[in-house]
């Protein structure tokens, strides 16, 4: 066994960070702020192939192992959790059709969505559904050579600026997923703002009525869109939040180093204060614990094995509640400071709750990971 | 045919504790298949025999007993020679 990055990842990972640090830690908090990202950011993003990151060169992608994909949402994740959140909402959708599109709808849709010419967004949650969600009240009625689409979806991730969405839908009661277009008449998209993290993903409420699609537009088969659809996307949303959760650690710990070294109380750095020394020590060997869950869920990722994706939602459930808690007490040891807008940590904190929530919350994960070791109770280790 | 339904019963098997799994059981039908088991039981048939399932393979009947899963591998196998 060998765990380390190979000198590719490792130099990957440094030019990822370089444009996180360069590109758009300066501005976070302003995103978080004015609640939006500047569309140049998302033409820097496109620039650099990170919104193909997850699809094969020969779909127009980076073509990048999950290892590294996962050191990307880590960098971007540590300087902000909206612009990881395009990529996680941008990467699910295309990986869905990379996986289970028609022939068409690969050929039409990937290399736009791969070079950020086109945004894609995840159109599942509605008002009256989160976790359960096989039972979207949206519904998709087949007409002739068409669907119609009725209902409404909320807290769409880049809902207000996307091109493209998958909607999921009841089509004769079945879950049921399509492509969408935002110029679709019958789509209505209404910004949602005041949200308590991850201020910059610019949310959107979808009202569909009577939205008419073509019936290529269909993804994958009738029946199919949770059980294979929406699982092989939430899969690697999951993947990305943990991987976005493990760059929040990460900037928790560093805002902690950087400001125990210089605020003193009681005639001596904070750095030299015990209780202080606790919550640092905690920090970093939580950070390291839920990178090295990543590195595992992104190992069996890469080498198609059956445990990745029970292992993948152990990893984003422990870094969801590590980067929550590394937060939190980053927030502490600031003291008055870290409420304030003047230091990131209370963004960080806020964004770090949302991780807890979203792409399946802590309870969910809890149940999916016990059924699983109940189920595999002879070989699980 | 044999040594491939006995990979696939092995598989299944490890899921339906408690039950005598034959080749014509609609695993659907006896409760156990969730969306976790349902992609893995994907992965583990692309993993085990080589072949990939596309978009138009997503039929339930297509993995509804050891039967046609081994039916549905071997058309894999057999376009995947001639092309």
């Amino acid at each position: 066994m060998k765990i380390e990055l190979t000198p590719k990842q490792r130099e990957s990972r440094e030019s990822f960070r370089a444009f996180a640090e360069r590109e758009i830690a300066p501005h976070a908090d302003q995103y978080d702020e004015s609640e939006q990202i500047p569309s140049d950011l998302i033409e820097k993003l496109a620039l650099q192939g990170y919104l193909g990151a997850v699809l094969p060169e020969r779909n127009g992608g980076m073509g990048l192992d999950m290892i590294t994909c996962g050191l990307l949402n880590e960098e971007v994740g540590r300087a902000c959790s909206s612009v990881r959140s395009l990529l996680t909402v941008h990467g699910m959708v295309t990986l869905v059709l990379q996986r289970w599109g028609s022939a068409e709808q690969k050929e039409t849709w990937l290399p736009q969505l791969a070079s950020g010419a086109r945004i894609a967004a995840f159109g599942l949650t509605e008002a009256n559904v989160g976790s359960d969600a096989k039972s979207v009240e949206t519904t998709a009625t087949l007409s002739g050579n068409s669907y119609l689409l009725n209902g409404r979806k909320k807290w769409i991730t880049f809902g207000q600026i996307a091109d493209v969405f998958l909607i999921f839908a009841q089509s004769e009661g079945k879950p049921t997923a399509f492509l969408v277009e935002r110029k679709t008449p019958g789509l209505v998209i209404n910004p949602i703002r005041g949200m308590l993290g991850v201020r910059g993903s610019m949310l959107a409420e979808l009202h569909l009525e009577d939205c008419c699609i073509s019936r290529s537009n269909l993804v994958g088969q009738v029946n199919f869109g949770f059980s294979h659809v929406a699982a092989t996307a939430l899969d690697y949303g999951r993947y990305s939040v943990a991987w976005g959760c493990v760059g929040i650690g990460q900037a928790c710990l560093e805002a902690c180093l950087r400001y125990t070294n210089v605020r003193r109380q009681f005639g001596a750095f904070l750095r030299e204060h015990q209780l202080i020394q606790q919550m640092l020590t905690e920090m970093i060997t939580n950070v390291k614990a839920a990178r090295l869950l990543c590195y595992q869920a992104g190992y069996l990722k890469d080498a198609r094995d059956l445990r990745a994706i029970t292992e993948t939602s152990i990893a984003k459930y422990f870094a969801s509640r590590m980067a929550f808690k590394a937060a939190n007490d980053a927030v502490q040891i600031h003291g008055a400071n870290g409420c304030s807008r003047e230091y990131s940590v209370q963004r960080y904190l806020r964004d770090a709750k949302i991780m807890e929530i979203i792409e399946g919350s802590t309870q969910m994960q809890q149940i999916n990971i016990a059924r699983y070791a109940c189920q595999e109770e002879t070989s699980w280790q | 045919m044999d040594e491939q339904k006995a990979k696939v019963r092995t598989f299944l098997s490890k899921h339906l504790r408690n039950h005598e799994l034959s080749d014509e059981d609609d695993i659907f039908g006896l409760g156990f298949v969730n969306s976790l088991f349902a992609m893995q039981l994907v992965m583990f048939v692309e993993q085990e025999f080589g072949i990939t399932i596309d978009n138009e393979d997503l039929d339930i009947e297509n993995f509804r007993t050891v039967n046609t899963i081994v039916k549905l591998v071997e058309k894999k196998a057999a376009t995947l020679a001639e092309a």
